[in-house]
């Protein structure tokens, strides 16, 4: 069996929502250079409504894949939803992780909440 | 596909497949079996140990035919650490960026009792003598040290460290995986007490290798049973894979000089086409080095993307990345080179064989370029890196 199934190697080579956003409503950065991941998520939000999302990652091949699945996960919904989102249905949106690979969806799943958070902080600041 | 990880293993020579499969159909007998069947088996084992001895310049009676590399580290380890016990000798000395296979029965002897210094080898992966000199004390049993690193290549000055042993009385073990059939090795001029090697570096089959142990040391057993190899080492032998490891070594041994005058010139070339990626840095030594080997660290990406986007390109290579590893630290070589995780993440070796074209070269150059230049396009180090928000390592 391959290291990785179809769609983590998919959404690795072809990684959805790369980029970063100018002027984003909320961003979040998680991970250390050290352990090997780091991942940033910049979301635009517009009535409580994620309109856009754009990641950078410097990671493994499952790093790359979590953060781009988990972008494709909350395009479009509700703040609220997005605030739901778990590591698991990011793995099991890529069809499973390797076991010691989890934690690159634990990852997604974290830089998402942190970008939601500094979104929150600013819109309560504003 | 070009295949640039041949540090981890090497495509079978015809020669050894041949011999492989001529054993396997026609001499199939026991060699500890009377009938003549048997006894033609006993007499492949016999050349094959005699071509094998040839090679490193020792006597066919000093070889032990194992199950590779790790078994005869292993077994060097744990005769030195019998006689030394013998002896009320507890303390050995390596280095910190040994082969797992001896750091982990290192680890093993400390909780045995013995005290194992591991000696610094500075940042380009080589260790002296003199280090080799001032670490030996009065109870010392053992210096194990490769002959050459695995991962950064860097070869070691074993006949210096082997003359410093030999002056003061201490074993010397020298694993020398990545060496035989690569660099000259000889066990009488450079001093060497045992030395281990494997047969799948040097086209040979995997599951079959040797542990040479000069003459009147007092072998230990890792394997109890019938008298094969005259008793250090019990199984029925391996026929097949010993006399396939015996024409590996014989033919890649031939050419040896040939080989490496290739293999180091692509290398070279393939190096300094690397070195044209900003912010990257070669590992080990440029000029002590194997033939084969290419290791570098990139700053702002991580190993093993780089390895599945350039094995998508057909490249088969390696990392030492933590992610590559299924452990959170990355490489303890590039550790021990001074390489702070950050930038070992990011380290690609690629182990060039002998039928390496220059057109294969320039391949490997601009598609690790490509690869590089795509992964740091969406890293946030390299935006953080690049926008003077973090001071560049490399």
């Amino acid at each position: 069996m391959a290291l990785y199934s179809d769609k983590v190697m998919d959404h690795f080579r072809n990684p959805r929502n790369v980029g970063v956003i100018e002027d984003a409503d909320g961003i979040g950065e998680v991970g250390n250079a050290k352990c090997g991941d780091i991942m940033k998520m910049y979301l635009k939000i517009e009535d409580e409504i994620i309109t856009d999302v754009k990641f950078e990652t410097f990671g493994c091949g499952s790093a790359i894949a979590s953060s781009s699945m988990a972008t494709e996960l909350i395009k479009g919904k509700p703040v609220a939803e997005a605030m739901e989102l778990t590591n698991k249905a990011v793995a099991e949106a890529l069809d499973g992780l390797p076991d010691y690979k989890m934690h690159c969806s634990v990852l997604a799943e974290e830089a998402i909440q942190a970008a939601l958070e500094d979104y929150q902080t600013k819109k309560s600041a504003s | 596909m070009i295949y640039a990880d041949n540090a981890a293993t090497t495509k079978m020579s015809k020669a050894a497949v041949d011999a492989m499969t001529f054993h396997m159909n026609e001499t199939y007998g026991n060699p500890s079996s009377l009938y003549t069947l048997g006894q033609r088996s006993k007499d492949v084992l016999d050349e094959a140990r005699a071509a094998v001895a040839k090679v490193i310049n020792a006597e066919p009676g000093e070889i032990i035919f194992t199950s590779g590399g790790s078994e005869a580290d292993n077994q060097a380890l744990l005769t030195a650490a019998a006689i030394g016990k013998e002896k009320g000798k507890m303390h050995m000395i390596s280095t910190a960026f040994e082969h797992h296979a001896i750091l982990h029965t290192l680890a093993k002897l400390e909780k045995e009792g013995f005290d194992v210094t591991l000696l610094d080898v500075g940042e380009k992966g080589i260790v002296t003598a003199e280090q080799v000199a001032e670490a030996i004390r009065d109870d010392t049993c053992l210096v194990t040290i490769m002959t050459a690193n695995n991962e950064i290549g860097s070869i070691q000055p074993i006949r210096e460290i082997g003359a410093v042993c030999r002056e003061k009385g201490v074993l010397f073990h020298t694993d020398a995986v990545q060496a035989i059939a690569h660099i000259p090795v000889d066990v009488v001029a450079d001093n060497i007490d045992m030395l281990s090697s494997s047969a799948h570096k040097y086209h040979g089959p995997k599951g079959s290798g040797f542990l040479y142990v000069k003459k009147g040391i007092k072998i230990s057993n890792l394997i109890e049973g019938g008298a094969q190899e005259r008793g250090k080492r019990a199984g029925t032998e391996n026929v097949p894979g010993i006399a396939a490891m015996a024409a590996a070594l014989t033919d890649t041994y031939s050419n040896m000089e040939k080989n490496a005058e290739v293999m180091s010139s692509m290398r070279d070339y393939i190096i300094a086409g690397l070195s044209e990626i900003p912010h990257s840095a070669l590992n080990g030594d440029a000029e002590r080095r194997l033939p084969g080997n290419i290791n570098f660290c990139f700053e702002g990406i991580e190993g093993e993307s780089l390895l599945l986007l350039l094995d998508d390109k057909g490249i088969a290579a390696s990392s030492g990345s933590a992610c590559t590893s299924g452990s959170l630290d990355p490489s303890h070589v590039l550790l021990a080179i001074g390489r702070v995780h950050d930038v070992a993440h990011g380290s690609l070796r690629l182990s060039i064989g002998e039928d390496i074209t220059k057109d294969q070269a320039d391949y490997i150059i601009s598609s690790v370029k490509e690869v590089v230049e795509y992964l740091r396009s969406f890293s946030p180090i390299w935006r953080d890196l690049m926008e003077g928000k973090k001071e560049f390592i490399l």
